[in-house]
């Protein structure tokens, strides 16, 4: 008698289509791609501040450019998913307990966007933007 | 107790994940409107030289970007496993010896500064 144990078939390149929460779990992953490729773009910015002012001013002139633009806003929209998702997902990483009761998980997440907000006015503040 | 090397990965992977959300879609914000031709005042050669150029400056840019840098090449590690490729090994190595290069070559550039 063969024993046949339950195999659940999972096609490797196309199983996140088969749930809705398994594709906002994807479309979490491929912020990745536009934060990575930004943070590259940071470190080729250090590499020009530390050649010089010419170099500094050749790389803020490079940036102004149709796909520049379009890159900076892929990588906004992906920076801010990949921040709300995370902000989100913080009161079930780390639940606050005093007592006998747990802090609402909202006000956790809600704490992160204040924190959030208030340190992007302040950079936006120090950088002369307003 | 069995050992791991997870921890090793796991620390500067949360770790830049706060810090990506937290910083930097305000320097992508930042980048953005240089890109459109509004350079922000902060964005000078002036002023960047003189943040880079300070020991806390020089501290918070290798934290952000050394961090993030970190914290992507995990996710993106994950994503390339998730979308089929299963080398990971292959993809951990390629990856980590990038954040760890890019890592190493922002620290250069700024005790250059």
């Amino acid at each position: 008698m063969s024993r046949r144990p339950l195999v659940r078939e999972c096609p490797p390149t196309t199983w996140y289509f088969r749930q809705p929460r398994y594709l906002r779990y994807m479309s979490r992953e491929i912020t990745s791609i536009f934060v990575g490729a930004y943070c590259v773009l940071l470190v080729v910015g250090l590499q020009r501040l530390s050649a010089g002012p010419a170099a500094w001013e050749a790389f803020l002139l490079g940036l102004r450019s149709a796909d520049s633009i379009v890159f900076h806003l892929l990588a906004l929209a992906a920076a801010s998913y990949h921040a709300a998702t995370w902000f989100n997902a913080t009161q079930k990483a780390m639940p606050v307990q005093i007592g006998e009761d747990f802090v609402p998980g909202n006000l956790i997440s809600g704490a992160h966007y204040v924190a959030w907000a208030v340190l992007s006015a302040v950079i936006l503040y120090l950088a002369g933007v307003f | 107790m069995a050992k791991s090397h997870k921890p090793v990965v796991w620390f500067p992977f949360a770790a830049g994940g706060t810090v990506i959300a937290f910083f930097i879609p305000v320097i992508v914000l930042l980048t953005f409107l240089a890109a459109l031709g509004h350079v922000p005042p902060g964005l000078s050669y002036e002023r960047m030289h003189a943040f880079a150029g300070s020991g806390l400056g020089k501290l918070i840019i290798f934290g952000v970007v050394a961090l993030s840098l970190w914290s992507s090449a995990h996710r993106l590690r994950c994503t390339c496993f998730d979308f089929g490729l299963r080398a990971d090994t292959l993809a951990a190595t390629v990856l980590y010896i990038a954040a760890i290069a890019g890592s190493l070559l922002s620290a250069v550039y700024l005790l250059q500064i």
